[in-house]
């Protein structure tokens, strides 16, 4: 039996080439993963640096959880109260939780600890940064249609964990900044209509700041949300591996093909020297920067606070949220609504997060396109995604802003009450104009597009007629530019129902399907066709002619 | 969406210049043009050697690193220009690993970008729906399964199934409940009462009503939080019975929250915020206005402690305050209401 | 790149041969220095009157008694002159919500000479002295609770200041001398409240001086401290360099090679 085995496995063996052969073959003779090893190996991926950001992202998270573990070893999230012995001498002596002090041991009395937490905290700004920027891409460019939905609903879930992670990490060190964001957070929890105290008292063991938190934030940071994050990365991954990854339109591009470069060896070597490079990028600016230096915050207590207590950049849209809040309360039959609590720390949020999640779906129902979508939109191509996109970060930077009103108004003098104000009346006003702004900018681009289509580019050479005219010599773009923007899918608006049908008989559902039409519309209204290919020919024909024209009875007078 | 189904055949998966999903024209794909490490022999060397400085430069921070990690002190402070007075062994060890890593992603992308061949390659994507034979055979599949099961007939099973199903996650939830008390009269209370000395917060000392200057401001704590310390800790009161103390000239006060409630013109408030629970201690003696520093709530301590701006929805909670008969300040009694933030239950 | 190691036990060296040489330092010096208030002779305060019926009594009034325009200058003491002039305050160069500090429009000998004619008026805190403002038998720990406990809430727990109501703020304190920190502590300048020698105590006043000196050495371990400002700064340097550079990164990863 043995021996013919043997005979079967010597092929493979002699077929892979080198030493790995004998690794391959173990690992085949096991899983039969050849065929998986194969087209893997081969799998193409586009080019485009955009397509990278979701990367740092991918990359920010293996930081952490490498970083993370080392200050594991170290950190102790206890709240037993210590005086505190170590080598930082303006603290000495001062009573503090272990979780602080053990923090501060790993800040002044462990070499490398102070990078290490550096790194760590660093790379966190970094993850939610490059999930938010890998999200714009995702929307703007139209990424999250059909067959992509799945996969925009699980990089929203992995945002909302990407906070959560942070906040409680931001909280370990029981200082009194990040002390101050757990108080606030306790606060907003007992604002919780029904059973907000009961959360909160179970969630704290009782009272605030109580003896529990750190230990349960703890299992929370370093267990519960990193396994869901890992898990749902995975899937993640996973989905963009097996529908290929999408791609702009270009030369060769369809909406059934992918044009790049094979996994092996090109984004080995460019997607892991990546990971090489924000790696190495985070470790420098952890060596070169200080962050939250936590021993100038101090340890936590109830009693004490700091002018400028601000959250990490991430949670400082809800901050900016609850401070511009007017405050309306309302106290009804004995029990008490904090409408200036629930409807920005709570509502606001919630409405966000739920609309981003359904936005795949939104869309598809309003413009009923229901294809599928490989080749990427250019946010020109959309004007009215884009400028919904550009309305919603519009208010989000308001928010964003207003987090840091106070950090602002020390810096710029500025008064505190008025800042508050125009933020107050800004976040109603600026969204809508951002986005009218937007789109037609986005209209604009795809008329200098059709422009340059029929009438090439401008070379900056001017030539004089005998009239006396000038006339600016306009070259055809190549073909690479042609494909680009002609990459632009035509999109048909929903057609307007008849109200009756043939036989005069009312069209019970004619209402809904009337304003879906209407919204159809909206969505794809003035959008620009692109020129007809009877369009270009003509252009091309009369350019040429017009050249020639004038050339033959002139000679070129400028060259800039 | 069966277009994808059949590939044409065409390598572009178009027909007639046009893509067969989206309509859009199809160019082909533009000619590869070779790279100078591709014709030069001497460019590709360069860069071949380019690269390997990079890899081997890594190297030598690693080497840097560890001596640097060995050999400079913990405590070692230097002075550097634009970055500042940092720790030596800090700034040493992590530009010798951030470089180290740097060079390596630097070096594998130059590798890649220089030697490695860079003609584009198409390949096709594959349906991601299935064919309505396959489609068909799951259903069946389940269908056959659902009657083997007697799941669709046998509803005293299914229904029982599923009720047993909604209880089963009831104890996980249920064995959360020691994680904490029940609220109690925790939030209403502190332990604020009649004749408890205000005193000093960090150094715990009795207030004369004279020592307190007109214009002033005292962060106060009740004298029996010391008392506590040694067994709950002193933190979860500090919470809630945290003061300050501020005089101001009895003429301005408009109002106070209470008849009497002052000590010739010194008055106490609670210090945590009724919004979300910040010490709120910014008093501006000028304009007797205290700010919060978390959303910037603004409440008049001369006027009842009434909010003027921002979000908070309540007034400052005051305690009522007089001397004891050597002239220190006491409380009268408790707070008359719940300090801090909003909860549902306050009323 | 100036080398300047510093031992743990450095520290307490200094602290101990500190402790040491005051003791016999103050014995020697105590007699030469007086306080500046106890000094003031009947010219200074002429020249202080000459000088306020000059510069200040358009605002304060001809008595100092107060008017529309400045509040009454009335026993709030010599400690309030010194600061609010010291620090270049005072005069103010127009009105606005606060008056912030500039270049001194006196000179120190000037300022000591209206700061002694305020003096006069009524009973208010003096200019601290030298031995007030000695923080060699500070404890620092101590300084730093009562900082944050009394100050950190408007000047920041870096002490790198704060905005307040309408346009005001606490201003940044890592450039102040330990007199005009005492002074404003007892003095109460503008929108700070006052601390009485008797609540915080002289020696807790020196506690926090060395505490804020200690700040303002501006030691930062971890590098760069982006201005000590807190997460606003740290996040706008991810966006702008961090994040920056990695796109950069991204371009050229993405970009054609030649």
């Amino acid at each position: 039996m043995s021996t013919t085995q043997d005979s079967v496995a010597t092929p493979a063996n002699t077929n892979a080439a080198g030493k790995n052969g004998g690794v391959a073959t173990f690992i085949d003779d096991r899983l039969a993963s050849a065929n998986f090893t194969k087209r893997l190996l081969d799998k193409v991926f586009p080019d485009h640096w955009s397509f990278m950001l979701g990367e740092i992202a991918l990359y920010s998270f293996i930081i952490l959880l490498l970083s993370g573990t080392y200050l594991t070893l170290w950190y102790n999230p206890s709240m037993t109260e210590v005086v505190y012995n170590g080598s930082y001498v303006p603290l000495k002596g001062v009573k503090m939780s272990e979780a602080f002090s053990s923090t501060l041991a790993i800040s002044f009395d462990v070499r490398g600890g102070l990078l290490l937490r550096q790194i760590h905290h660093w790379a966190a700004l970094f993850f939610v940064a490059a999930i938010s920027v890998h999200l714009l891409r995702v929307f703007f460019t139209g990424a999250f249609r059909k067959p992509r939905e799945i996969n925009w609903v699980i990089g929203t879930l992995l945002l909302v964990l990407a906070l959560l992670e942070g906040f409680s990490g931001y909280s370990l060190p029981d200082d009194l900044l990040s002390g101050t964001g757990l108080r606030i957070a306790q606060g907003i929890i007992q604002a919780i209509p029904l059973v907000g105290t009961y959360v909160a008292m179970f969630l704290f063991g009782g009272e605030f700041p109580g003896t529990d938190i750190m230990g349960r934030l703890y299992s929370i940071h370093i267990l519960l949300i990193p396994g869901l994050l890992l898990g749902l990365i995975t899937v993640h991954l996973i989905m963009v591996f097996y529908q290929k990854h999408t791609q702009f339109p270009g030369p060769g591009r369809t909406e059934s093909n992918v044009v790049g470069f094979r996994l092996f060896p090109i984004y080995m070597a460019k997607a892991g020297g990546f990971f090489f490079v924000v790696f190495g990028i985070t470790v420098l600016i952890a060596a070169f920067v200080t962050i939250n230096p936590i021993w100038l915050y101090g340890p936590y207590t109830p009693s004490q606070v700091t002018a400028g207590s601000q959250p990490d950049w991430y949670i400082g849209w809800l901050d900016g949220a609850v401070r511009l809040m007017p405050n309306l309360e309302t106290s009804l039959l004995g029990y008490t609504i904090s409408w200036n609590i629930i409807v920005p720390a709570l509502v606001v949020p919630g409405i966000m997060f739920t609309a981003l999640g359904l936005y795949p779906w939104i869309e598809a129902w309003a413009t009923g396109d229901k294809r599928e979508h490989h080749l990427l939109d250019r946010p020109r191509n959309a004007p009215t995604r884009t400028g919904l996109g550009v309305m919603a970060l519009t208010f989000y930077m308001i928010l964003q802003i207003a987090g840091g009103n106070d950090v602002i108004a020390a810096a710029f003098n500025l008064s505190i009450n008025s800042m508050t104000w125009t933020f107050r009346f800004l976040l109603f006003a600026l969204p809508p104009i951002a986005f009218v702004i937007t789109k037609r900018i986005c209209l604009g681009l795809q008329r200098r597009d059709n422009d340059k289509l029929l009438h090439g580019y401008e070379t900056g050479r001017v030539l004089r007629l005998p009239s006396g005219e000038f006339l600016e010599i306009h070259e055809p773009i190549g073909d690479a530019e042609k494909a680009m923007i002609l990459g632009k899918a035509d999109v048909i608006p929903l057609e307007l129902p008849a109200a009756v049908d043939a036989n005069g008989v009312r069209n019970p559902k004619a209402a809904k399907s009337i304003m879906r039409a209407k919204l159809s519309r909206w969505y794809y209204s003035d959008v620009i066709p692109t020129p007809t290919d009877e369009e270009m020919l003509e252009s091309a024909n009369h350019a040429e002619h017009e050249l020639h024209a004038a050339q033959s009875n002139t000679k070129e007078i400028a060259n800039h | 969406m069966n277009e994808l189904e059949h590939p044409t055949g065409d390598p572009y998966g178009a027909k007639d210049g046009k893509d067969l999903v989206s309509g859009i024209t199809v160019f082909p794909m533009e000619p590869h043009v070779l790279r100078k490490a591709d014709i030069d022999p001497k460019a590709a060397r360069r860069a071949e050697r380019q690269v390997a400085a990079m890899f081997t430069t890594s190297s030598l921070m690693i080497i840097l690193f560890i001596v640097a990690f060995v050999v400079i002190p913990n405590t070692t402070i230097i002075t550097v220009p634009v970055i500042g007075t940092v720790n030596a062994n800090h700034l040493a060890t992590g530009f010798a690993f951030g470089m180290a890593i740097l060079l390596i992603g630097i070096g594998a992308i130059h590798w890649a970008k220089k030697l490695m061949p860079d003609v584009e390659v198409t390949q096709e994507r594959h349906s991601l729906t299935s064919r309505d034979d396959e489609r068909q055979a799951v259903a069946e599949s389940f269908a056959r399964g659902k009657a083997e099961s007697g799941f669709g007939e046998r509803k005293i099973i299914r229904r029982s199934l599923l009720g047993a199903l909604a209880l089963f996650p009831v104890p996980l939830i249920v064995l959360l409940r020691d994680l904490g008390p029940l609220p109690g009269t925790r939030l209403r209370e502190t332990i604020w009462d009649k004749g408890i000395h205000l005193v000093t917060d960090a150094t715990y000392r009795k207030i004369k009503a004279s020592d307190v200057p007109l214009g002033g401001l005292i962060n106060a704590v009740p004298e029996n939080l010391l008392e506590i310390e040694h067994d709950e800790g002193t933190l979860n009161q500090r919470g809630k019975a945290s003061i300050i103390i501020v005089r101001m000239d009895p003429a301005e006060i408009v109002s106070q929250q209470g008849e009497t409630w002052d000590y010739q013109g010194i008055l106490a408030f609670s210090k945590i915020c009724t919004h979300l629970g910040c010490p709120t201690s910014l008093y501006q003696q000028r304009t007797h206005h205290l700010l919060c520093p978390c959303h910037q709530s603004t409440f008049d301590l001369s006027d009842s402690g009434n909010v003027v701006f921002g979000p908070a929805a309540r007034r400052m909670p005051q305690l009522a305050i007089t001397v004891d008969s050597e002239g220190y300040l006491v409380a009268q009694s408790g707070f008359d209401q719940p300090v801090g933030p909003s909860f549902w239950e306050r009323g | 790149m100036a080398l300047n190691k510093r031992h743990p036990a450095a520290l307490f060296a200094v602290l101990a041969v500190a402790l040491g040489t005051t003791g016999v330092a103050y014995a020697a010096v105590s007699n030469q220095t007086t306080p500046k208030v106890a000094t003031q002779s009947e010219t200074q305060v002429e020249q202080g009157k000459q000088l306020f019926l000059e510069g200040c009594s358009s605002c304060h009034g001809l008595a100092a008694q107060g008017g529309s325009d400045g509040p009454s200058l009335i026993g709030v003491g010599a400690a309030s002159v010194d600061f609010q002039v010291g620090t270049g305050r005072m005069p103010l160069a127009a009105p606005g919500v606060q008056a912030m500090a500039s270049m001194p429009s006196y000179n120190p000998e000037e300022t000591a000479a209206l700061a002694a004619f305020i003096a006069t008026l009524g009973i208010g805190p003096a200019i601290p002295t030298q031995e007030m403002l000695d923080t060699s038998d500070a404890e620092l720990a101590l300084g730093g609770e009562l900082f944050r406990t009394n100050c950190a809430q408007c000047h920041g727990a870096s002490g790198t200041g704060g905005a307040l109501s309408q346009g005001r703020m606490a201003p940044n304190l890592m450039g102040s001398d330990a007199k005009y920190l005492y002074e404003a502590m007892i003095s109460g300048p503008q929108s700070m409240p006052l601390f009485s020698d008797q609540t915080l105590t002289e020696q807790d006043k020196k506690d926090i001086i060395a505490y804020v000196q200690e700040l303002q050495k501006n030691i930062s371990p971890g590098g760069a401290t982006l201005g000590r400002l807190g997460p606003v700064t740290e996040g706008l340097f991810l966006f702008i360099v961090g994040l920056g550079v990695l796109i950069v990164s991204a371009v050229w990863i993405g970009a054609k090679s030649k």
